[in-house]
Protein backbone atom coordinates (compact mmCIF):
# COMPACT_ATOMS: atom_id res chain seq x y z
CA UNK A 1 0.00 0.00 0.00
CA UNK A 2 1.07 3.95 -0.70
CA UNK A 3 2.28 5.78 2.78
CA UNK A 4 -0.86 7.35 4.29
CA UNK A 5 0.47 10.60 3.20
CA UNK A 6 -0.21 9.60 -0.71
CA UNK A 7 -3.99 8.85 -0.15
CA UNK A 8 -6.73 10.56 -1.56
CA UNK A 9 -9.07 12.60 0.71
CA UNK A 10 -11.58 10.23 -0.64
CA UNK A 11 -9.60 7.23 -0.37
CA UNK A 12 -8.22 7.88 3.34
CA UNK A 13 -11.96 9.01 4.59
CA UNK A 14 -13.40 5.46 3.46
CA UNK A 15 -10.22 4.12 5.15
CA UNK A 16 -11.04 6.12 8.09
CA UNK A 17 -15.14 5.05 8.29
CA UNK A 18 -13.83 1.54 8.23
CA UNK A 19 -11.40 1.53 11.06
CA UNK A 20 -8.64 0.43 8.81
CA UNK A 21 -6.77 3.73 9.90
CA UNK A 22 -6.96 6.06 12.31
CA UNK A 23 -6.80 10.03 11.97
CA UNK A 24 -3.86 10.30 14.53
CA UNK A 25 -1.98 7.81 11.82
CA UNK A 26 -3.07 9.67 9.05
CA UNK A 27 -2.16 13.08 10.47
CA UNK A 28 1.43 11.94 11.74
CA UNK A 29 2.06 10.50 8.36
CA UNK A 30 1.40 13.63 6.51
CA UNK A 31 3.03 15.89 9.04
CA UNK A 32 6.08 13.39 8.84
CA UNK A 33 6.05 14.00 4.87
CA UNK A 34 5.72 18.22 5.82
CA UNK A 35 8.83 17.49 7.63
CA UNK A 36 10.60 15.74 4.92
CA UNK A 37 10.19 17.69 2.16
CA UNK A 38 9.00 21.66 3.97
CA UNK A 39 13.25 22.72 3.78
CA UNK A 40 13.68 22.14 0.39
CA UNK A 41 9.57 23.10 -0.67
CA UNK A 42 9.06 26.00 1.81
CA UNK A 43 5.18 25.77 1.33
CA UNK A 44 3.90 26.82 5.02
CA UNK A 45 4.30 29.73 6.60
CA UNK A 46 2.99 28.14 9.73
CA UNK A 47 2.88 24.55 10.89
CA UNK A 48 0.12 23.30 13.38
CA UNK A 49 1.18 20.02 14.20
CA UNK A 50 0.26 20.32 17.77
CA UNK A 51 -3.49 21.50 17.23
CA UNK A 52 -3.56 18.92 14.24
CA UNK A 53 -2.88 15.99 16.48
CA UNK A 54 -5.67 17.31 19.31
CA UNK A 55 -7.86 17.55 16.03
CA UNK A 56 -7.26 14.44 15.10
CA UNK A 57 -7.30 12.65 18.69
CA UNK A 58 -10.73 14.30 19.13
CA UNK A 59 -12.10 12.24 15.64
CA UNK A 60 -10.33 9.20 16.30
CA UNK A 61 -12.53 9.50 20.11
CA UNK A 62 -15.88 10.18 18.78
CA UNK A 63 -15.72 7.41 16.23
CA UNK A 64 -14.74 5.22 18.39
CA UNK A 65 -18.01 6.10 20.53
CA UNK A 66 -19.91 5.14 17.93
CA UNK A 67 -20.30 8.48 16.44
CA UNK A 68 -20.74 8.68 12.47
CA UNK A 69 -19.09 11.37 11.01
CA UNK A 70 -18.61 13.69 8.45
CA UNK A 71 -16.53 12.54 5.22
CA UNK A 72 -14.15 14.68 5.94
CA UNK A 73 -13.65 14.08 9.24
CA UNK A 74 -9.89 13.58 10.08
CA UNK A 75 -8.54 14.68 7.02
CA UNK A 76 -5.65 16.56 6.93
CA UNK A 77 -6.63 20.25 4.99
CA UNK A 78 -4.30 23.31 4.73
CA UNK A 79 -5.45 26.63 4.64
CA UNK A 80 -4.29 29.95 2.55
CA UNK A 81 -2.76 32.41 4.79
CA UNK A 82 -4.80 34.90 3.76
CA UNK A 83 -7.60 32.56 5.44
CA UNK A 84 -8.10 33.68 9.18
CA UNK A 85 -7.79 31.18 11.79
CA UNK A 86 -9.16 31.36 15.64
CA UNK A 87 -5.69 31.37 17.82
CA UNK A 88 -3.34 30.54 14.53
CA UNK A 89 -1.23 33.30 13.29
CA UNK A 90 -2.62 34.65 9.71
CA UNK A 91 -0.24 37.28 7.88
CA UNK A 92 -1.81 37.08 4.01
CA UNK A 93 2.31 36.71 3.37
CA UNK A 94 2.91 40.23 4.89
CA UNK A 95 5.07 42.06 7.20
CA UNK A 96 2.34 44.72 7.93
CA UNK A 97 0.28 41.48 9.83
CA UNK A 98 3.13 40.74 11.47
CA UNK A 99 1.99 38.97 14.85
CA UNK A 100 -1.60 39.22 13.85
CA UNK A 101 -3.08 36.42 15.54
CA UNK A 102 -7.12 36.81 14.26
CA UNK A 103 -10.31 36.47 17.12
CA UNK A 104 -12.58 34.21 15.30
CA UNK A 105 -12.27 31.79 12.57
CA UNK A 106 -13.49 32.80 8.60
CA UNK A 107 -16.84 30.50 7.61
CA UNK A 108 -14.88 28.17 5.81
CA UNK A 109 -12.50 27.36 8.44
CA UNK A 110 -15.36 27.18 10.82
CA UNK A 111 -17.18 24.72 8.86
CA UNK A 112 -14.05 22.52 7.98
CA UNK A 113 -13.61 21.91 11.89
CA UNK A 114 -17.43 21.25 12.60
CA UNK A 115 -16.87 18.59 9.56
CA UNK A 116 -13.72 17.19 11.67
CA UNK A 117 -11.01 18.77 9.43
CA UNK A 118 -7.35 18.49 10.47
CA UNK A 119 -5.93 21.90 10.16
CA UNK A 120 -2.48 21.14 9.61
CA UNK A 121 -1.18 24.92 8.68
CA UNK A 122 -0.99 27.90 6.79
CA UNK A 123 0.40 28.01 3.01
CA UNK A 124 2.38 30.50 1.44
CA UNK A 125 1.29 33.49 -1.33
CA UNK A 126 2.08 36.51 -2.89
CA UNK A 127 1.62 39.14 -0.21
CA UNK A 128 -2.37 39.77 -0.13
CA UNK A 129 -2.59 37.16 -2.79
CA UNK A 130 -1.18 40.33 -4.54
CA UNK A 131 0.94 38.21 -7.31
CA UNK A 132 1.35 35.26 -9.92
CA UNK A 133 4.26 33.11 -8.46
CA UNK A 134 4.64 33.55 -4.44
CA UNK A 135 7.41 34.97 -5.00
CA UNK A 136 5.88 38.16 -3.73
CA UNK A 137 5.63 36.85 -0.18
CA UNK A 138 7.16 39.08 2.27
CA UNK A 139 8.49 35.67 4.13
CA UNK A 140 10.29 33.46 1.58
CA UNK A 141 9.30 32.27 -1.94
CA UNK A 142 7.66 28.32 -2.16
CA UNK A 143 9.53 26.40 -4.65
CA UNK A 144 7.73 23.90 -7.32
CA UNK A 145 7.03 20.04 -6.29
CA UNK A 146 7.78 19.00 -10.23
CA UNK A 147 11.42 21.28 -10.43
CA UNK A 148 12.59 23.12 -6.95
CA UNK A 149 14.10 25.88 -9.53
CA UNK A 150 10.39 26.77 -10.93
CA UNK A 151 7.86 29.29 -8.97
CA UNK A 152 4.56 27.18 -8.02
CA UNK A 153 2.23 30.12 -9.03
CA UNK A 154 0.21 31.96 -7.27
CA UNK A 155 -0.67 33.61 -5.32
CA UNK A 156 -1.98 30.62 -3.66
CA UNK A 157 1.05 28.72 -4.27
CA UNK A 158 1.86 27.79 -1.10
CA UNK A 159 -1.88 25.45 -1.40
CA UNK A 160 -0.93 24.07 -4.51
CA UNK A 161 2.66 23.31 -3.61
CA UNK A 162 1.46 21.45 -0.81
CA UNK A 163 -1.41 19.11 -2.47
CA UNK A 164 1.29 18.28 -5.07
CA UNK A 165 4.22 16.88 -2.91
CA UNK A 166 0.92 15.48 -0.48
CA UNK A 167 1.86 17.58 2.22
CA UNK A 168 -2.00 17.51 2.84
CA UNK A 169 -4.58 15.82 0.39
CA UNK A 170 -6.77 19.42 0.27
CA UNK A 171 -6.11 22.66 0.62
CA UNK A 172 -8.11 25.67 0.26
CA UNK A 173 -6.87 29.25 -1.67
CA UNK A 174 -8.39 31.92 -3.01
CA UNK A 175 -8.53 33.24 -6.37
CA UNK A 176 -8.85 37.11 -7.80
CA UNK A 177 -7.42 36.96 -10.86
CA UNK A 178 -6.56 32.81 -11.52
CA UNK A 179 -4.90 32.10 -8.19
CA UNK A 180 -6.17 28.99 -7.50
CA UNK A 181 -6.49 27.86 -10.90
CA UNK A 182 -2.57 29.18 -12.52
CA UNK A 183 -0.91 26.95 -9.81
CA UNK A 184 -3.36 24.67 -10.24
CA UNK A 185 -1.59 24.03 -13.63
CA UNK A 186 1.86 24.65 -12.57
CA UNK A 187 1.92 22.43 -10.23
CA UNK A 188 -0.33 19.95 -11.83
CA UNK A 189 -3.63 19.36 -9.10
CA UNK A 190 -6.53 20.48 -9.66
CA UNK A 191 -7.80 23.51 -8.35
CA UNK A 192 -11.60 25.41 -8.35
CA UNK A 193 -12.61 28.77 -8.44
CA UNK A 194 -16.38 28.43 -7.72
CA UNK A 195 -18.91 31.19 -9.25
CA UNK A 196 -18.81 34.64 -6.89
CA UNK A 197 -20.88 33.90 -4.14
CA UNK A 198 -20.88 30.18 -3.87
CA UNK A 199 -18.51 30.47 -0.62
CA UNK A 200 -18.55 33.34 2.20
CA UNK A 201 -15.57 35.20 2.47
CA UNK A 202 -16.16 36.13 5.90
CA UNK A 203 -12.59 35.78 7.20
CA UNK A 204 -10.82 36.21 3.78
CA UNK A 205 -8.50 38.91 4.03
CA UNK A 206 -9.85 40.72 1.31
CA UNK A 207 -7.77 41.85 -1.47
CA UNK A 208 -10.49 42.80 -4.78
CA UNK A 209 -13.59 42.55 -2.94
CA UNK A 210 -15.61 42.17 -6.64
CA UNK A 211 -13.31 39.63 -8.26
CA UNK A 212 -11.99 37.54 -4.68
CA UNK A 213 -13.48 33.75 -4.38
CA UNK A 214 -12.42 31.01 -2.04
CA UNK A 215 -11.97 27.74 -3.90
CA UNK A 216 -10.27 23.98 -3.33
CA UNK A 217 -6.86 22.42 -4.63
CA UNK A 218 -7.03 18.78 -4.47
CA UNK A 219 -5.30 15.57 -6.28
CA UNK A 220 -8.45 14.54 -8.04
CA UNK A 221 -11.55 15.67 -9.10
CA UNK A 222 -13.47 13.75 -6.25
CA UNK A 223 -11.84 14.88 -3.37
CA UNK A 224 -11.91 18.65 -5.02
CA UNK A 225 -15.85 18.26 -5.17
CA UNK A 226 -15.72 16.52 -1.32
CA UNK A 227 -14.28 19.89 -0.40
CA UNK A 228 -16.44 22.24 -2.07
CA UNK A 229 -19.05 20.74 -0.58
CA UNK A 230 -18.22 21.22 2.64
CA UNK A 231 -17.23 24.82 2.12
CA UNK A 232 -20.47 25.79 -0.43
CA UNK A 233 -23.45 27.52 0.69
CA UNK A 234 -24.71 30.99 2.26
CA UNK A 235 -23.80 32.71 5.36
CA UNK A 236 -25.34 35.43 7.35
CA UNK A 237 -21.55 37.01 7.70
CA UNK A 238 -21.24 37.78 4.21
CA UNK A 239 -23.88 39.44 2.10
CA UNK A 240 -22.20 38.72 -1.09
CA UNK A 241 -22.97 34.63 0.01
CA UNK A 242 -25.52 33.14 -2.64
CA UNK A 243 -28.89 31.66 -1.03
CA UNK A 244 -28.56 29.41 -4.10
CA UNK A 245 -29.30 25.61 -2.55
CA UNK A 246 -25.88 23.58 -3.37
CA UNK A 247 -26.21 20.25 -4.90
CA UNK A 248 -24.60 17.13 -4.04
CA UNK A 249 -21.11 17.57 -6.05
CA UNK A 250 -20.16 13.82 -5.56
CA UNK A 251 -22.82 12.82 -7.15
CA UNK A 252 -21.77 14.97 -10.39
CA UNK A 253 -18.29 13.16 -10.15
CA UNK A 254 -19.68 9.56 -9.32
CA UNK A 255 -21.57 9.76 -13.15
CA UNK A 256 -18.85 11.52 -15.56
CA UNK A 257 -20.24 11.90 -18.53
CA UNK A 258 -20.15 14.20 -21.14
CA UNK A 259 -22.38 12.48 -23.84
CA UNK A 260 -24.35 15.62 -25.61
CA UNK A 261 -22.50 18.16 -23.74
CA UNK A 262 -21.70 21.53 -26.04
CA UNK A 263 -17.98 22.41 -25.33
CA UNK A 264 -16.91 25.94 -27.02
CA UNK A 265 -13.35 27.38 -27.50
CA UNK A 266 -12.22 30.65 -27.72
CA UNK A 267 -9.76 30.96 -29.97
CA UNK A 268 -8.87 34.29 -28.33
CA UNK A 269 -7.70 31.98 -25.56
CA UNK A 270 -5.13 30.14 -27.48
CA UNK A 271 -3.40 33.35 -28.42
CA UNK A 272 -1.80 35.83 -26.42
CA UNK A 273 1.83 33.82 -25.78
CA UNK A 274 0.31 30.15 -25.18
CA UNK A 275 3.25 28.30 -25.88
CA UNK A 276 3.15 25.07 -29.03
CA UNK A 277 3.13 22.65 -26.14
CA UNK A 278 -0.10 24.05 -24.18
CA UNK A 279 -2.31 24.58 -27.47
CA UNK A 280 -1.40 20.95 -28.71
CA UNK A 281 -2.21 19.28 -25.44
CA UNK A 282 -5.65 21.95 -24.58
CA UNK A 283 -6.38 20.95 -28.04
CA UNK A 284 -5.80 17.11 -27.61
CA UNK A 285 -8.10 17.22 -24.68
CA UNK A 286 -11.06 18.97 -26.63
CA UNK A 287 -10.14 15.65 -29.38
CA UNK A 288 -10.78 13.42 -26.26
CA UNK A 289 -13.81 15.32 -25.08
CA UNK A 290 -15.51 14.83 -28.65
CA UNK A 291 -14.08 11.28 -28.32
CA UNK A 292 -16.44 10.90 -25.13
CA UNK A 293 -19.09 12.13 -26.99
CA UNK A 294 -19.20 15.91 -26.60
CA UNK A 295 -19.85 18.44 -28.69
CA UNK A 296 -16.57 20.90 -29.57
CA UNK A 297 -16.89 23.82 -31.42
CA UNK A 298 -14.95 27.14 -31.88
CA UNK A 299 -16.27 30.14 -30.89
CA UNK A 300 -15.37 34.25 -29.96
CA UNK A 301 -14.74 35.75 -27.03
CA UNK A 302 -12.97 38.98 -28.29
CA UNK A 303 -13.25 41.18 -25.34
CA UNK A 304 -11.65 38.97 -23.24
CA UNK A 305 -8.64 40.05 -24.70
CA UNK A 306 -9.46 43.23 -22.74
CA UNK A 307 -9.69 41.92 -19.40
CA UNK A 308 -6.31 41.90 -18.44
CA UNK A 309 -5.89 45.82 -18.86
CA UNK A 310 -9.20 45.95 -17.00
CA UNK A 311 -8.81 43.86 -14.01
CA UNK A 312 -5.35 45.99 -13.97
CA UNK A 313 -7.60 48.90 -12.76
CA UNK A 314 -10.10 47.29 -11.16
CA UNK A 315 -8.51 44.86 -8.71
CA UNK A 316 -5.95 48.21 -7.34
CA UNK A 317 -8.50 50.01 -7.17
CA UNK A 318 -10.93 47.55 -4.63
CA UNK A 319 -7.79 46.79 -3.25
CA UNK A 320 -6.35 50.69 -2.79
CA UNK A 321 -9.75 50.90 -0.84
CA UNK A 322 -9.78 47.62 1.31
CA UNK A 323 -5.92 47.89 2.42
CA UNK A 324 -6.97 51.60 4.11
CA UNK A 325 -7.58 49.39 7.33
CA UNK A 326 -3.57 48.72 7.85
CA UNK A 327 -2.89 51.53 9.69
CA UNK A 328 -0.85 50.41 12.89
CA UNK A 329 -3.49 50.76 14.98
CA UNK A 330 -5.95 47.83 15.55
CA UNK A 331 -3.50 45.16 14.64
CA UNK A 332 -0.13 43.99 12.70
CA UNK A 333 3.21 45.92 12.58
CA UNK A 334 2.92 49.58 14.07
CA UNK A 335 6.72 51.79 12.68
CA UNK A 336 8.66 52.68 15.55
CA UNK A 337 9.66 56.03 14.14
CA UNK A 338 5.88 57.57 15.03
CA UNK A 339 5.75 61.77 14.65
CA UNK A 340 1.72 61.90 15.23
CA UNK A 341 -1.13 60.21 14.02
CA UNK A 342 -0.97 60.90 10.33
CA UNK A 343 3.14 60.28 10.25
CA UNK A 344 1.94 56.97 12.17
CA UNK A 345 0.09 55.39 9.57
CA UNK A 346 1.83 56.90 6.50
CA UNK A 347 5.21 55.08 7.95
CA UNK A 348 3.44 52.17 8.83
CA UNK A 349 1.92 51.49 5.57
CA UNK A 350 5.42 52.57 3.99
CA UNK A 351 7.21 50.51 6.21
CA UNK A 352 4.91 47.43 6.29
CA UNK A 353 4.05 46.99 2.95
CA UNK A 354 6.09 44.82 -0.01
CA UNK A 355 6.71 46.52 -3.22
CA UNK A 356 4.24 45.06 -5.62
CA UNK A 357 1.40 45.70 -2.99
CA UNK A 358 2.57 49.37 -2.50
CA UNK A 359 2.38 49.76 -6.34
CA UNK A 360 -0.93 48.08 -6.76
CA UNK A 361 -2.62 50.72 -4.15
CA UNK A 362 -0.52 53.75 -5.78
CA UNK A 363 -2.56 52.10 -9.47
CA UNK A 364 -5.61 52.19 -7.46
CA UNK A 365 -5.82 55.59 -5.73
CA UNK A 366 -4.79 57.08 -8.35
CA UNK A 367 -7.14 55.85 -10.65
CA UNK A 368 -10.20 56.43 -7.96
CA UNK A 369 -8.80 60.15 -7.77
CA UNK A 370 -10.66 62.83 -8.80
CA UNK A 371 -9.83 63.63 -13.12
CA UNK A 372 -8.93 60.22 -13.82
CA UNK A 373 -12.36 58.29 -12.46
CA UNK A 374 -14.30 58.11 -15.85
CA UNK A 375 -11.24 57.36 -17.88
CA UNK A 376 -9.80 54.24 -16.00
CA UNK A 377 -12.10 52.95 -13.16
CA UNK A 378 -15.52 53.75 -15.09
CA UNK A 379 -14.32 52.64 -18.59
CA UNK A 380 -12.94 49.42 -16.85
CA UNK A 381 -16.14 48.70 -15.65
CA UNK A 382 -17.60 49.39 -18.78
CA UNK A 383 -15.47 46.81 -20.40
CA UNK A 384 -16.37 44.62 -17.78
CA UNK A 385 -19.79 44.88 -18.74
CA UNK A 386 -18.62 43.67 -22.33
CA UNK A 387 -16.43 40.67 -21.11
CA UNK A 388 -19.83 38.97 -19.28
CA UNK A 389 -22.36 39.74 -21.97
CA UNK A 390 -19.74 37.99 -24.24
CA UNK A 391 -19.29 34.95 -21.76
CA UNK A 392 -23.32 35.15 -21.29
CA UNK A 393 -23.86 34.52 -25.54
CA UNK A 394 -21.40 31.84 -25.79
CA UNK A 395 -23.42 30.03 -22.88
CA UNK A 396 -26.34 30.23 -25.16
CA UNK A 397 -24.57 28.11 -27.50
CA UNK A 398 -22.50 25.99 -24.75
CA UNK A 399 -22.46 24.43 -21.67
CA UNK A 400 -18.53 25.14 -20.88
CA UNK A 401 -15.79 26.35 -22.38
CA UNK A 402 -12.52 24.94 -22.30
CA UNK A 403 -9.22 26.97 -23.11
CA UNK A 404 -5.69 26.79 -21.21
CA UNK A 405 -5.35 27.76 -17.76
CA UNK A 406 -1.90 29.86 -18.14
CA UNK A 407 -0.46 30.59 -21.55
CA UNK A 408 2.79 28.01 -20.29
CA UNK A 409 4.44 26.14 -17.47
CA UNK A 410 5.57 27.52 -14.60
CA UNK A 411 8.68 29.81 -14.96
CA UNK A 412 11.93 29.46 -13.26
CA UNK A 413 12.41 31.81 -9.78
CA UNK A 414 13.31 35.45 -10.74
CA UNK A 415 13.05 34.88 -14.69
CA UNK A 416 10.06 37.25 -14.77
CA UNK A 417 11.47 40.54 -13.48
CA UNK A 418 9.06 42.29 -15.61
CA UNK A 419 5.76 42.85 -13.72
CA UNK A 420 3.55 43.07 -17.07
CA UNK A 421 4.86 39.77 -18.59
CA UNK A 422 4.41 38.34 -15.30
CA UNK A 423 0.82 39.38 -15.27
CA UNK A 424 0.74 37.35 -18.37
CA UNK A 425 0.57 34.63 -16.72
CA UNK A 426 -3.04 35.05 -15.84
CA UNK A 427 -4.69 36.30 -18.65
CA UNK A 428 -7.04 33.13 -19.32
CA UNK A 429 -8.00 33.12 -16.02
CA UNK A 430 -8.67 36.98 -15.42
CA UNK A 431 -12.08 37.26 -17.88
CA UNK A 432 -13.17 34.37 -15.71
CA UNK A 433 -13.02 36.50 -12.02
CA UNK A 434 -14.62 39.19 -14.16
CA UNK A 435 -17.72 37.44 -15.12
CA UNK A 436 -17.72 36.10 -11.81
CA UNK A 437 -18.09 32.65 -13.27
CA UNK A 438 -16.47 29.32 -11.84
CA UNK A 439 -13.83 27.53 -13.50
CA UNK A 440 -11.70 24.52 -13.09
CA UNK A 441 -8.44 23.82 -13.87
CA UNK A 442 -6.77 20.13 -13.73
CA UNK A 443 -3.46 18.37 -15.97
CA UNK A 444 -3.73 17.73 -19.20
CA UNK A 445 -0.60 16.64 -20.03
CA UNK A 446 3.13 17.71 -19.55
CA UNK A 447 5.64 19.78 -21.33
CA UNK A 448 9.80 19.17 -20.79
CA UNK A 449 8.33 17.50 -17.38
CA UNK A 450 6.47 20.39 -16.04
CA UNK A 451 2.54 19.77 -16.06
CA UNK A 452 0.09 21.55 -18.12
CA UNK A 453 -3.45 22.91 -16.76
CA UNK A 454 -6.53 22.67 -19.23
CA UNK A 455 -9.15 25.48 -17.82
CA UNK A 456 -13.29 24.68 -18.25
CA UNK A 457 -15.42 27.71 -17.87
CA UNK A 458 -19.17 27.24 -16.68
CA UNK A 459 -22.30 29.30 -16.23
CA UNK A 460 -23.04 30.87 -12.53
CA UNK A 461 -23.85 28.04 -10.02
CA UNK A 462 -22.69 25.21 -12.66
CA UNK A 463 -20.06 23.88 -10.43
CA UNK A 464 -21.67 20.47 -10.52
CA UNK A 465 -21.36 20.57 -14.38
CA UNK A 466 -17.97 21.58 -14.55
CA UNK A 467 -16.81 18.76 -11.94
CA UNK A 468 -18.85 16.19 -13.66
CA UNK A 469 -16.67 17.21 -17.12
CA UNK A 470 -13.45 17.53 -14.99
CA UNK A 471 -14.41 13.78 -13.94
CA UNK A 472 -15.03 12.38 -17.16
CA UNK A 473 -11.67 13.90 -18.41
CA UNK A 474 -9.48 12.56 -15.80
CA UNK A 475 -11.19 8.97 -15.89
CA UNK A 476 -10.88 8.55 -19.44
CA UNK A 477 -6.56 10.10 -18.68
CA UNK A 478 -5.88 7.63 -15.87
CA UNK A 479 -4.81 8.81 -12.79
CA UNK A 480 -2.30 11.97 -12.07
CA UNK A 481 1.58 11.35 -12.09
CA UNK A 482 3.02 12.18 -8.85
CA UNK A 483 5.93 14.80 -8.38
CA UNK A 484 9.18 13.26 -8.10
CA UNK A 485 10.01 15.02 -4.76
CA UNK B 1 1.32 62.47 -20.87
CA UNK B 2 3.49 60.51 -18.16
CA UNK B 3 2.99 61.19 -14.81
CA UNK B 4 5.76 63.50 -13.02
CA UNK B 5 7.45 62.27 -9.58
CA UNK B 6 5.64 65.36 -7.84
CA UNK B 7 1.95 63.62 -8.78
CA UNK B 8 2.83 60.50 -7.80
CA UNK B 9 4.19 62.67 -4.34
CA UNK B 10 0.16 63.39 -4.39
CA UNK B 11 -0.60 60.09 -5.02
CA UNK B 12 1.34 58.62 -1.95
CA UNK B 13 0.00 60.92 0.16
CA UNK B 14 -3.72 60.09 -1.07
CA UNK B 15 -2.90 56.51 0.01
CA UNK B 16 -1.36 57.30 3.14
CA UNK B 17 2.22 56.15 2.38
CA UNK B 18 5.59 57.87 3.16
CA UNK B 19 7.73 56.61 0.14
CA UNK B 20 11.22 57.73 0.20
CA UNK B 21 12.27 59.75 -2.99
CA UNK B 22 13.96 56.56 -4.69
CA UNK B 23 10.74 54.95 -4.24
CA UNK B 24 8.76 57.96 -5.78
CA UNK B 25 11.07 57.57 -8.96
CA UNK B 26 10.43 54.01 -9.51
CA UNK B 27 6.79 54.37 -8.27
CA UNK B 28 6.21 57.15 -11.16
CA UNK B 29 8.34 54.87 -13.64
CA UNK B 30 5.80 51.61 -12.89
CA UNK B 31 2.64 53.62 -13.19
CA UNK B 32 3.38 55.05 -16.58
CA UNK B 33 4.53 51.77 -17.84
CA UNK B 34 0.78 50.36 -16.35
CA UNK B 35 -1.10 53.21 -17.76
CA UNK B 36 0.50 52.80 -21.07
CA UNK B 37 -0.60 49.02 -20.90
CA UNK B 38 -3.75 49.85 -20.00
CA UNK B 39 -4.47 52.89 -22.70
CA UNK B 40 -5.85 49.96 -25.29
CA UNK B 41 -9.56 50.29 -23.08
CA UNK B 42 -9.59 53.45 -24.81
CA UNK B 43 -9.51 51.26 -28.51
CA UNK B 44 -13.12 49.83 -26.74
CA UNK B 45 -16.38 51.64 -27.47
CA UNK B 46 -18.05 51.85 -24.83
CA UNK B 47 -20.78 54.43 -25.50
CA UNK B 48 -23.78 53.57 -23.46
CA UNK B 49 -22.54 50.36 -21.99
CA UNK B 50 -23.25 50.34 -17.66
CA UNK B 51 -20.28 49.86 -15.46
CA UNK B 52 -20.28 46.69 -13.67
CA UNK B 53 -19.29 46.83 -10.41
CA UNK B 54 -20.58 43.32 -9.06
CA UNK B 55 -20.57 39.92 -11.00
CA UNK B 56 -23.82 38.98 -9.55
CA UNK B 57 -27.14 40.64 -10.21
CA UNK B 58 -27.30 43.74 -7.59
CA UNK B 59 -29.56 42.40 -4.47
CA UNK B 60 -30.19 44.98 -1.18
CA UNK B 61 -28.90 42.66 1.62
CA UNK B 62 -30.82 43.10 4.82
CA UNK B 63 -30.41 41.47 8.23
CA UNK B 64 -32.48 41.37 11.02
CA UNK B 65 -31.80 44.30 13.28
CA UNK B 66 -30.81 42.05 16.64
CA UNK B 67 -28.30 41.70 19.23
CA UNK B 68 -26.00 39.18 18.39
CA UNK B 69 -22.69 38.16 20.09
CA UNK B 70 -19.69 40.31 19.37
CA UNK B 71 -16.13 40.14 20.40
CA UNK B 72 -15.18 41.04 23.92
CA UNK B 73 -12.78 44.00 24.26
CA UNK B 74 -9.55 42.38 25.29
CA UNK B 75 -10.41 40.07 22.27
CA UNK B 76 -10.63 43.24 20.05
CA UNK B 77 -7.86 45.27 21.71
CA UNK B 78 -5.64 41.91 21.97
CA UNK B 79 -3.81 42.74 18.43
CA UNK B 80 -3.14 46.67 18.66
CA UNK B 81 0.37 47.71 18.54
CA UNK B 82 -0.95 49.48 21.45
CA UNK B 83 -4.27 50.28 24.28
CA UNK B 84 -4.89 51.89 27.14
CA UNK B 85 -7.67 52.02 29.84
CA UNK B 86 -9.53 49.50 27.23
CA UNK B 87 -8.80 51.90 24.07
CA UNK B 88 -6.49 51.70 21.18
CA UNK B 89 -3.58 54.29 21.57
CA UNK B 90 -2.57 56.75 18.97
CA UNK B 91 -0.33 59.37 18.98
CA UNK B 92 -1.55 62.79 20.50
CA UNK B 93 -3.82 64.21 17.91
CA UNK B 94 -5.51 67.12 19.38
CA UNK B 95 -2.88 69.63 20.55
CA UNK B 96 -3.01 70.69 24.36
CA UNK B 97 -4.80 73.72 24.70
CA UNK B 98 -4.03 74.96 27.84
CA UNK B 99 -5.85 77.92 28.18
Amino acid sequence: MNSLYQLTASQAANLLKNRKISARELTESTLARMDAVEPALKAFLTTTPELALQLADQIDRRRAAGETLPPLAGIPVALKDNLCTRGVRTTAGSRILEGFVPPSNATVVERLLQQGAVITGKTNLDEFAMGSSTENSAFHPTANPWDLQRVPGGSSGGSAAAVAACCAPLALGSDTGGSIRQPASYCGVVGMKPTYGRVSRSGLIAYASSLDQIGPFARTVEDCALLLQAIAGHDPLDSTSSEAPVPDYAAACAHPDVKGMRIGIPEEYFAQGVTPDVDRLVRAAASEYERLGAVVEPCRLPSSEYALAAYYVIAPAECSSNLARFDGVKYGFRTANVAGHIGLTEQTRGEGFGPEVKQRIMIGVYALSAGYYDAYYRRAQQVRTLICREFEEAFHKFDLLLTPTAPAVAFTMGENSDPFQMKLADVCTIPVNMAGLPGISLCCGFSNGMPVGMQLIGRPFEEALLLRAAAAYETAAGPASMPPL
Amino acid sequence: MPLTTEEVRRVALLARMELPEEELASQAQHLNTLLQHVEILQKLNVEGVEPTSHPLPPVNTLRNDEKRPSLAREEALANAPEARDGCFAVPRIVEDNAS
